[in-house]
């Protein structure tokens, strides 16, 4: 049986060479000047960019807020969702399903048309209504599936014991349904904080988020201030999955 | 009461999730160029779709073919991998079983740019020229942690027992892996595919980076250009319209079966 253990490595070299390796690049070219020095400028760079600054300031704003309105929106929709009492439907929870299924540029692409038909001005207010109408889905499904897996007793029991309805949500439900909320805030901020053509559309390039000064640098071949940049969004990201990591795997097997 | 509000809180979400979807829906069976604009029911960019009638049609149906083929290739590919992947992690312990898994865990974490560009980076490395190759094996990089993460459970509920009493019966050890151990793992094996299949399909990032400028264009790619260039070409109402009433008729379909196995199982 001990052989079988060999059977990872293919998978392990393959590991090393398209994931590892990839990163350990951007971290060198981050450090690198065009002739293939040290160099520590890129990085000074984007520290003295008052742009670069502003643009990276709004990237967290705009993902800070999605993923809050993602929340206030989702838990209550989730909830509903996962009560048997209030909802009986199989539909009802395949149809908030089924926007994760569809490719994410062609909702954006829709929402944008209707914009445009409505007569709204783009900018700011449909970035981040966009923002929500894309990410909703997936705040609400990981929620839904920790409330629909939690065992009500617990519930039953705060409430026999005499707490309030409301004192049940907060010190029970709530509480409980937390790893939920954090597979939902990893799925909803990491892919906003870094987006780039979703920004671009619903605001008609107006807004730029960090992940547009990433692309824009790398395709114009400015690939050590580009690495620098995509250096800091890795940062971010492994700071905020520190905070996530419990169980950000959990919804995602669930999915089919 | 509190029935008739969640009801209704529930119902005003999805009507603001679909408006757009049905809005482009309703406008795909019109033939004006410019959206909302209805000039009477036609089925004309339908037909234009699957017969290249307008400027835009045949281009589209190539990035929906290029889309097809590289989403079924790495969705294969990653499954085959992954799946020996996760028998040889599942004998594995301790330390490296840890580092593998830290590893496998990367690419589910990291935003779609991020991997773009540091696969960007590693072809340009590595100086291999960009194309369908490139981004076929970006795409498994990316899929292939998915199909373990599926597989894996699947090894946990075996029984170790049934493999060996294969083996002790007189099966060769490829027999044994064949008629004893794929079959219990195929369920853990779809999935992975069909998770595998859809974040393939759904890449946008990736795709563009390990692209090159050889003129690859996927779906998503097709799109971003199209978008940029301002006029959208007609012929994608249609395709959405199409892509969204697959893949409702699909869940349902899964949703259902698995809803009647569950009854059947109580």
């Amino acid at each position: 049986m001990t052989k079988r253990s060999n059977w990872s490595i293919p998978y392990f070299i393959f590991l090393v060479l398209f994931v590892v390796l990839p990163l350990v690049l951007v971290v060198v070219y981050a450090f690198q000047d065009n002739e293939g020095g040290f160099t520590l400028q890129n990085i000074g760079k984007f520290f003295s960019d008052s742009d670069a600054i502003s643009t990276f300031a709004l990237s967290l704003e705009v993902a800070i807020e999605n993923t809050l309105i993602c929340i206030l929106l989702g838990y209550p929709a989730a909830y509903i969702l996962a009560d048997k009492q209030l909802n009986r439907s199989a539909v009802t929870i395949v149809l908030f399903i089924l926007p994760m299924w569809i490719n994410a540029l062609m909702r954006t692409l829709a929402t944008t048309e209707l914009f445009n038909m409505l007569g709204f001005t783009l900018g700011k207010g449909t970035l981040l209504f966009g923002m929500v109408y894309d990410y909703l889905p997936f705040m609400i499904y990981p929620i839904y599936n920790i409330l629909q897996k939690m065992d009500k007793s617990y519930a039953e029991a705060a409430g026999d014991l005499g707490a309030t309805p409301r004192q049940v949500f907060l010190k029970v439900t709530l509480p409980l349904s937390m790893p939920g909320i954090m597979s939902g805030i990893m799925m909803v901020f990491m892919p906003t904080v870094s987006t780039f053509a979703i920004s671009e559309f619903l605001t008609n390039n107006k807004i730029k988020l960090f992940g547009t000064i990433i692309q824009e640098n790398i395709n114009s071949s400015m690939w050590n201030y580009g690495s620098a940049l995509a250096l800091i969004m890795l940062i971010i990201i492994g700071i905020t999955s520190l905070f996530t990591s419990d169980d950000s795997n959990a919804a995602e097997g669930g999915l089919i | 009461m509190k029935k008739f509000f969640a009801k209704l809180y529930i119902w005003i979400l999805l009507v603001i999730l679909y408006a757009p979807l049905v809005f482009i829906a309703i406008f795909s069976f019109t033939e004006a160029k410019a959206l909302g604009n209805w000039t009477g029911f036609s089925p004309r960019l339908y037909q234009s779709l699957f017969t290249g009638g307008m400027q835009g049609g045949s281009a589209l149906m190539k990035a929906v073919q290029n889309t097809l083929v590289i989403a079924i290739i790495a969705a294969a590919v990653a499954t085959l991998l992954g799946t020996i992947a996760a028998i040889g992690i599942h004998n594995l312990r301790g330390r490296k079983k840890q580092a593998i898994m830290f590893m496998n865990n990367i690419p589910m974490i990291n935003p779609d740019i991020i991997i773009g560009v540091s696969l960007f980076l590693l072809f340009v490395f590595l100086h291999i020229g960009q194309g369908m190759l490139t981004v076929i094996l970006a795409h498994i990089s990316f899929c292939t942690p998915y199909v373990v993460l599926s597989v894996l459970p699947k090894l946990s509920q075996m029984n170790p027992n049934i493999y060996e009493a294969a083996l002790d019966l007189g099966a060769t050890p490829h027999q044994a892996l064949w008629k004893v151990m794929v079959p219990q793992l195929r369920p853990g094996m779809l999935s992975g595919f069909i998770l595998a299949f859809t974040m393939s399909l759904d890449d946008f990032a990736v795709t563009f980076f390990t692209r090159g400028t050889v003129g690859l264009e996927t779906l998503s790619t097709y799109i971003y250009a199209d978008a940029r260039k301002g006029g959208l070409t007609p012929e994608l109402r249609p395709l959405m319209t199409i892509i969204f009433v697959v893949i409702l008729i699909l869940l349902i379909i899964i949703n259902l079966r698995r809803s009647k196995t569950q009854a059947e199982v109580k």
